[in-house]
């Protein structure tokens, strides 16, 4: 018995599960069923410690080993992703997956950190705190890898508009994606809403975030080093977000169910927003050797990661972590979730310097224990040991399920439900109508309502935000070297084709980089599926990281890292497929980058990219006949490649005024949204398009083919700019031009801006106001 | 020209703060909150963010900080101890002003209960004080605006006062953005050297990374802003 054991009451230690009580008492009833765990998980811990595990021991293998934390009904597919990223796809990547976050080299010295998480689960039981801490949770991650955050983006999906439960979650996860970013000082800079009814009951909630860096300050989370010391510092310990990992984010949730809100963590924004200032402090000071923040899983995941990432031994004193609830039991600190915590190894030379730089931003320190070369990883409590693990069984080597898929039955029947059965408009005033009500469905207005909650301006690097296609924002501000984002996913072509899905999901924000004149450099992705239980749901999981793992390489661009969210379904009706792709590229000059909507008249109007009538998971066939059958749009990974270098060069060159990819309502909505902009019309001929690519007016206006955009043109620069596409040979063909106070089709209707204003900018007020 | 920022603890536009001071000419120099000395500097900038977190009440506890006493000591009406120290007070900055009693009113939640970030038109209306002499009086200009709690209040009589005495600084065309009172978007003190403005000027200082709607008298490129700091610099030297 050591001398802080004494602190303990006799009936406190006789209470407390030790190590060595758990050697002696093998027949104990463990609540490993009630923490997530299954039998057979739970048998292998007890033979990887041959003997129970103690009830501290349990709870760090029950959160690591969840789905959440350890993917193992993912790992054997999110394989791809790294093999078949071929030494060429390596050239920029400086921190590939498996740290917090990937690290891109974008020239002069400067990196660029980036990475989508998801906080579905959360969100749902609690719509600001889920969402607020999901912004948290992945600044965080950017934070320790040494970047200063810089952005963030959040893809939300809503259920139907008009249904009760979207009004209860979505005004309070805007509310939170914006008090938890807008009080960092992190500017949003874009993403996407989506309203569809399969996420009725399981909103998605992805947020991006972005981090910046020279390349001499990246940090890793490793623990290396006999005798450095493991420092917890931040905020208080508390009993919230107690296996939010587990119960949260690895189960379904069930009609009538135990509501979960104690599992859900609460956010301090002014405490992270602090701790990200006294993080930039320490590394600027080089006093940190190993970083890692506490998200998932807590205290069990730094201890756990830091440990087996380094030289593989760690010993803490739990009892030291300052709480916030002072009756805490062990268990439940090595598992809570509290928000705006970091680990740090630092050596114990640089303590002084490190205790300095915290206790002038007024964080909290503690120094827990310190680094050794055992290969255990040892918690004491009050000198009793209540852990003795190896650190890898707890952090890498958790179970892999080889999950059963099957392609789903019923996909047959859907695919072959086509559109081409469906009504069309047949004269000029139909398709006049069309463009107006087009302009106003839920999935196509505009996004103020809810992005004007939203920060864009804060740290003055904002060079483009949404509803622009992408995000551009400034780096350097010497030489204007910057990064263009966007992030894309149709549900609906996934849910036709998850392969094909998730490819033109990686299309569309590679063509929405490209637009804005980035080259396309890395990716990060989001994958929302169903319960991996289901081999249906397996079989659309394992078919979208296919598609995405084939498109990245041939479009030359890895995948640096991500997340992975299952278990989004209600009952057994799983969510669409949503891989959320977010691409990432690089400007040498953000001054040169081409926005999405015209400021003035006169400059001429492009398509570039074939239309072919593909209507299957279209807007026009979803808003306006409910319908979802069919096969998706073909994807043309060569032809998107072609149409990014033609825009990138033509952004560089200050050949173009305005680009505007069309995906969802085609080339219609890309003309209302570009001439709503900044107030000037167009006026174009469908005509020699639709003889080009043999397809009618209302196909020309509203089909969804990939590879496409619009470009504004200067009227000097059109020769120069239609060889460039020929010379890449992406089909180019003359609209018409920008001016006016209207958008006319000529020779078929003519539509002024203010109606159109109306129609677009009414329809989340109207049903969001209510 | 040496112009200060104080940096507190949740303090967002602070480098923002400098850079526009950088931009406009004059030297910026970082502040920090737990420090008394404001290190000689000729003006000073409160910028935006969230002081504190902001929990208790805007600027509440802001005003108590160490930085805060001196700048209110120099600030307060020209005596013999106090020589009019000129002070802008962004957003929060603003807030804290109003709680440090430089500024008479409050700034409370935005009418319709949310936070709002758009670009906003104003009217400058006073152009005699230390940051606003580069304006035309009744220019039209569009700076960013992001709050959650910019809605100025006062009483009646407070309210006629700042009308009777001329020290409305700005205020909101087209939109009432957050149910201020008579459209109020910014005060000043009785000699124009401290000034609340609840948009963000330094949001509008560089071509390229401001608004992008136009007004009347805007610079066409999104710099509206840059003035306030210009007009420091003039101000400061003529005084």
């Amino acid at each position: 018995m050591t001398s802080d054991s004494m602190n303990l009451t006799p009936e406190q230690r006789a209470a407390l599960d030790t190590v060595e009580k758990a050697a002696t008492t093998p027949d104990v009833e463990q609540p490993w069923a009630a923490l997530g765990m299954k039998a057979d998980e739970y048998e292998a811990v007890r033979k990887i410690l041959e003997r129970r595990p103690t009830g501290s021991e349990l709870a760090m293998y029950s959160v690591m080993w969840s789905e959440h934390c350890s993917y193992k009904s993912s790992k054997v597919h999110l394989r791809q992703f790294g093999e078949k990223t071929t030494e060429a796809m390596k050239e920029h990547l400086l921190v590939g997956i498996g740290e917090n976050a990937g690290v891109v080299d974008i020239g002069q010295g400067w990196a660029v950190t980036f990475k989508v998480e998801s906080h579905n689960h959360p969100s749902y039981v609690e719509p600001y705190q889920g969402a607020a801490t999901g912004v948290g949770g992945i600044v965080r991650d950017i934070i320790s890898m040494g970047a200063r955050p810089v952005a963030v983006m959040d893809p939300l999906r809503f259920g139907a508009l008009d249904h009760p439960d979207t009004h209860r979650v979505l005004p309070g996860i805007v509310a939170g994606v914006g008090g938890y970013g807008n009080c960092l000082g992190l500017p949003n800079i874009g993403g996407e809403v989506s309203f569809d009814p399969c996420y009725q009951g399981n909103p998605l909630v992805n947020a991006l975030a972005v981090g910046t860096l020279r390349h001499e300050d990246i940090h890793l989370a490793n623990a290396r080093g006999n005798g450095n010391l493991v420092v917890l510092f931040g905020a208080r310990t508390g009993g919230d977000g107690i296996g939010g990992a587990s119960i949260l984010a690895s189960d379904t949730f069930t009609e009538g169910g135990p509501t979960k809100r104690p599992a859900v963590q609460v956010g301090d924004p002014f405490a992270e927003k602090v701790l990200i200032e006294c993080c930039l402090d320490l590394f600027k000071a080089d006093v940190v050797q190993g970083i890692q923040d506490l998200g998932a899983a807590g205290l069990s995941c730094a201890f756990s990661e830091l440990a087996s990432n380094g030289d593989g031994g760690m010993l803490v004193h739990l009892d030291r972590a300052p709480l916030r609830d002072s009756t805490l039991a062990p268990e439940e600190i090595l598992m809570s979730e509290s928000q705006e915590r970091m680990m740090a190894v630092v050596t114990p030379e640089d303590l002084p310097g490190f205790l300095e730089i915290t206790n002038r931003w007024d964080v909290e320190a503690t120094v827990m224990g310190e680094v050794t070369d055992t290969g255990r990883l040892v918690v004491l409590w009050h000198g009793e040991t209540i852990v003795d693990v190896p650190p890898r069984s707890v952090a890498h080597d958790g179970p892999v399920y080889e999950r059963p898929y099957s392609r789903p039955e019923w996909l047959d029947a859907r695919q072959a439900d086509t559109p081409d059965r469906l009504p069309k408009p047949q004269t000029d005033d139909e398709l006049k109508s069309l463009v107006v009500t087009m302009a106003g469905t839920p999935n196509l207005a505009s996004r103020a309502w809810i992005t004007n909650q939203y920060d864009k301006y804060v740290q003055g690097n904002t060079a483009q935000a949404m509803p622009d296609d992408a995000g551009v924002l400034r780096v350097d501000e010497e030489s204007g070297l910057g990064v263009a984002i966007a992030t894309d996913c149709n549900q609906r072509f996934a849910a036709l084709d998850p392969y094909t899905g998730a490819q033109l999901a990686l299309a569309e924000a590679y063509r929405n980089v490209g637009v804005a004149g980035g080259k396309p450099l890395a990716v990060t992705d989001c994958l929302n599926f169903g319960s991996p239980e289901d081999p249906a749901v397996m079989w659309q999981f394992a078919e979208a990281v296919r598609g995405l793992a084939d498109g990245c390489q041939t479009l030359g661009i890895p995948v640096t890292g991500g997340n992975v969210s299952l278990y989004n379904q209600t009952g057994s009706t799983a969510i669409h497929p949503t891989p959320v792709v977010g691409v990432l590229g690089v400007l040498d000059d953000v001054a040169r980058r081409t926005p999405s909507g015209w400021k003035s008249a006169g400059a001429q109007l492009f398509l570039l990219g074939t239309t072919r009538a593909e209507f299957a998971g279209s807007e026009w066939a979803w808003s306006q006949h409910e319908h979802l059958g069919g096969l998706p749009p073909q994807v043309d990974l060569a032809a998107e490649q072609a149409l990014a270098t033609v825009m990138v060069q033509a952004s560089s060159d200050e050949l173009v005024v305005a680009a505007h990819d069309l995906s969802d309502g085609g080339l219609a909505q890309a003309l209302v949204e570009s001439s709503l902009r900044h107030g000037v019309g167009a006026t174009v001929s469908l005509e020699a398009a639709c003889e080009r690519d043999g397809v009618d007016a209302f196909t020309l206006l509203f089909a969804e083919s990939a590879a496409r955009a619009v470009v504004a043109v200067k009227p000097e620069a059109a020769q120069q700019f239609t060889e460039a596409c020929q010379a890449q040979g992406v089909p180019v063909v003359a609209l018409g031009s920008t001016g006016g106070e209207t958008v006319a089709v000529e020779g078929r209707f003519e539509l002024t801006l203010d109606e159109l204003r109306v129609a677009h900018e009414r329809t989340l007020p109207e049903a969001l106001n209510a | 020209m040496r112009i200060g920022v104080v940096t507190f603890p949740g303090s967002l536009d602070d480098r923002d703060a400098l850079r526009a001071v950088r931009i406009a000419g004059g030297t910026p120099v970082s502040l920090w909150h737990g420090d008394e000395d404001i290190k000689g500097v000729d003006a000073v900038v409160l910028p935006g963010g969230f002081s504190y977190g902001d929990y208790l009440r805007c600027g509440a506890i802001a005003r108590f900080a160490p930085v805060m006493s001196e700048i209110i000591r120099l600030a307060g009406p020209p005596t013999q101890t106090s020589p009019g120290l000129p002070v802008l007070g962004i957003c929060n900055g603003f807030q804290v002003l109003c709680e440090s009693h430089l500024l008479p009113g409050a700034l409370i939640r935005n009418e319709q209960q949310q936070f709002i970030c758009r670009d906003q038109k104003l009217r400058i209306e006073r152009t005699d004080t230390v940051w606003t002499n580069r304006y035309g009086k009744d220019d039209e200009i569009v700076v960013p605006l992001k709050n959650g709690e910019g809605g100025f209040a006062a009483d009646q009589a407070t309210l006629d006062m700042l009308e009777g005495e001329g020290r409305v600084v700005a205020r909101y065309l087209d939109v009432n953005p957050n149910g201020s009172f008579r459209d109020i978007a910014g005060i000043s003190n009785a000699t124009g050297t401290v000034v609340g403005l609840m948009p963000h000027p330094e949001h509008a200082t560089e071509a390229g990374y401001g608004p992008e709607a136009q007004a009347a008298n805007s610079t066409g490129d999104g710099t509206d802003g840059l003035a306030f700091f210009t007009s420091a610099l003039q101000g400061v030297l003529s005084a």
